[in-house]
């Protein structure tokens, strides 16, 4: 690694792997070095407190507790960890629900916490009653309940979903001062089970001049996507349960379409129809919204992948770390294209890197957690994380992503959408006093 | 009727297609349904007037339409309003998604009808009758002068409408497709 600190350079930081307190992972696992260092820069002092207040029992653990729940929630302490809302009082337009993940650690976002868009409220739908037709260049249109499906093969698999509008606020020519659930809470990750879409396709039978699917959901704008029949055959499924209890409400009860790796608004939620058809249809999500502007006047069509991105969570901005010492840098990666292969992480803006431990397992498709030991000095440090994923891409600084797909002339509203599928670096500025926000570097 | 024995045979139809298509038993619990059962359904509507229906409509039989049904959200005349203009020259000179118009974006004639008879108007979708959506398809082409104020818009002469917008797209990654 290149551009040690000067301190670095004297040999003082001897654990380190790479500029302003990015430390060898391995250096922690020596407890002699994590008291070592933790009495050098202060943090250890308050440990050493003579004098201190003698133990004693609270109220709680001196009586008989609360009752149980048949469901039960997050304690009354956890009140801050939810959604944030982009349309509480419900008016007539979509609505937003934001992943809270400067909250949330490892790689399994809650049910009641998995982001949400819907774009004509969430319907309220009799499972019973539901149905899914698979029909157009078949053999033999199918009619499936919930109760059919139930008695298919299932399979799990864990993929991340996220909104092609994600990240979105980034595309902005001045860092908007956001925290990471408002920039990048429109990702979340999951168990997902349900059966195969190729297994269906099989009992149907598909012509081979279909090349494209149009699924469709049930909810009031019949919302419709065009799929190509290549992805359905690939990894595509009919999800029945979200990390083992049936989905919720407004990630498509009782069934959607999960496409791995493929932007959110194609997973069709409320899915009640499938039909085989030559070519796509251009409804108005793959013809308006979900095609890109770029620089020129040209555009995106049918992008389909989220490409490979990471970012930290914490420390992250709107955070204040409370003095000089030791933390852990921690955030999410994920790839549309496969596994994570390793993600680099710089406290120096990017001037040196130094490769992050990756929680196990690293899965396909899916959240893959990063850590990284970092001795903060208390002075200025620029937190940065870049990505690879086993297919070979490698997240793009800003300055090479805007390159190609430009950014706006004015920033934008935080709730906006004003371009997709973006997927640079996030840089997150520590000042001296501290205080954590989002920067450009 | 349906056997599992005939969907083993739809089911070697798909060898053509399906690289590793593992031939193991399924459950065949898919209850076999017409396409005249589906047809209530099936509102997709292709580029090619493919799943266009029977009917037919102008802009002056739209604009009435669009006042009652569709101005409280887009505005007097479509000029926009809470929801998004459909009547506009905004020109595109930056990546902003805002700029986006059906005049200056969207590819296909068909995918305002479409879009129209499956989800609008937003509080009552699937209200519109055949005609009326036609009729509303009419208004606005025309008031954004992509047809004649007197044009009939039909299965016929709908997918004939060129937009100009239809040639600027860019196929992300051809390869998935």
């Amino acid at each position: 690694m290149a551009r040690f600190t000067d301190r670095d350079m004297r040999g003082e930081n001897s654990e380190a792997v790479a500029g302003n307190g990015l430390i060898d992972r391995r250096a922690l696992l020596g407890r002699g070095m994590v008291f070592a260092g933790a009495m050098s820069t202060g943090i250890g002092q308050s440990s050493a407190a003579a004098g201190a207040e003698p133990l004693v029992d609270d109220p709680w653990s001196l009586e008989f507790g609360d009752p149980m729940l048949p469901y039960q929630v997050p304690s009354k302490f956890e009140a801050k960890v939810v959604r944030t809302l982009s349309n509480p009082n419900h008016e007539p337009r979509n609505s937003h629900a934001r992943t809270p993940h400067h909250l949330l650690q490892g790689t399994t976002t809650p049910n009641g916490l998995h982001f949400t868009i819907n774009h004509g409220g969430v319907p309220d739908i009799d499972p019973d009653k539901h149905r899914l037709v698979i029909h157009g260049l078949v053999k033999q249109p199918l009619e499936f309940t919930l109760e059919t499906l139930s008695r298919y093969p299932l399979t799990s698999r864990v993929t991340f979903l996220e909104c092609g509008g994600n990240s979105a606020p980034l595309f902005s020519p001045q860092p908007l001062q956001e925290n990471v659930q408002a920039l990048h809470g429109l990702v979340s990750c999951a168990e997902w089970t349900g059966v195969r879409l190729s297994t269906l396709l099989e009992e149907t039978g598909v012509d081979p001049k279909a090349k494209w699917l149009i699924a469709e959901g049930a909810d009031s704008p019949h919302l419709s996507r065009s799929v190509p029949v290549k992805k359905a055959l690939d990894d595509a499924m009919i999800v029945l349960y979200q990390n083992g209890e049936r989905l919720m409400p407004g990630n498509g009860y009782p069934m959607r379409l999960l496409l791995p790796g493929y932007e959110g608004n194609m997973n069709v939620k409320f899915l009640r129809r499938i039909k085989l058809v030559e070519e796509p249809a251009m409804s108005y999500y793959e013809a308006r919204t979900y095609s890109q502007l770029l620089p020129g006047g040209k555009a995106y069509r049918f992008y389909f992948v989220q490409e490979v991105k990471s970012f930290i969570t914490s420390p992250s901005h709107g955070m204040a770390l409370k003095g000089p010492g030791l933390y852990e840098i921690s955030g999410l990666a994920y790839s549309g294209t496969g596994r994570i292969e390793k993600v680099m992480v710089s406290a120096d803006g990017g001037a040196s890197w130094a490769q992050a431990a990756l929680q196990e397992p690293v899965l396909s498709k899916a959240f893959t957690r990063f850590r990284m030991p970092w001795r903060w000095d208390g002075g200025p440090a620029t937190l940065q994380s870049r990505a690879w994923d086993e297919a070979g891409n490698v997240q793009p600084t800003r300055a090479e992503f805007v390159a190609v797909r430009g950014e706006l002339t004015k920033p934008p509203p935080v709730l906006a959408f004003p371009n997709q599928h973006y997927n640079s670096i996030t840089s997150w500025g520590v000042g001296s006093n501290g205080e954590v926000k989002h920067v450009y570097a | 009727m349906f056997t599992p024995k005939r969907a083993v045979l739809a089911g070697s139809l798909l060898l053509a297609v399906v690289a590793d298509a593992s031939m193991a038993e399924t459950p065949h619990l898919g209850k076999p349904i017409d396409e005249a059962a589906i047809a209530n359904w099936d509102i997709s509507v292709m580029p090619d007037g493919a799943g266009l229906p029977k009917g037919s409509g102008t802009p002056a039989q739209g604009a009435p339409i669009f006042a009652e049904k569709c101005s409280a959200c887009h505005g007097d005349n479509g000029k926009g309003g809470i929801a998004a203009a459909v009547v506009s020259d905004v020109k595109i000179d930056s990546i902003s998604a805002a700029q986006k118009t059906i005049k200056n974006f969207i590819g296909n004639s068909t995918t305002i009808f479409d879009f129209i008879r499956r989800a609008m108007p937003f509080q009552a979708p699937r209200s519109l009758s055949d005609d009326e959506v036609y009729a509303l398809t009419a208004y606005i082409l025309a008031e954004n002068k992509l047809i004649g104020a007197n044009d009939v818009m039909n299965a016929e002469t709908l997918p004939k409408v060129k937009m100009p917008n239809r040639d600027n797209f860019i196929i992300r990654f051809p390869d998935r497709i």
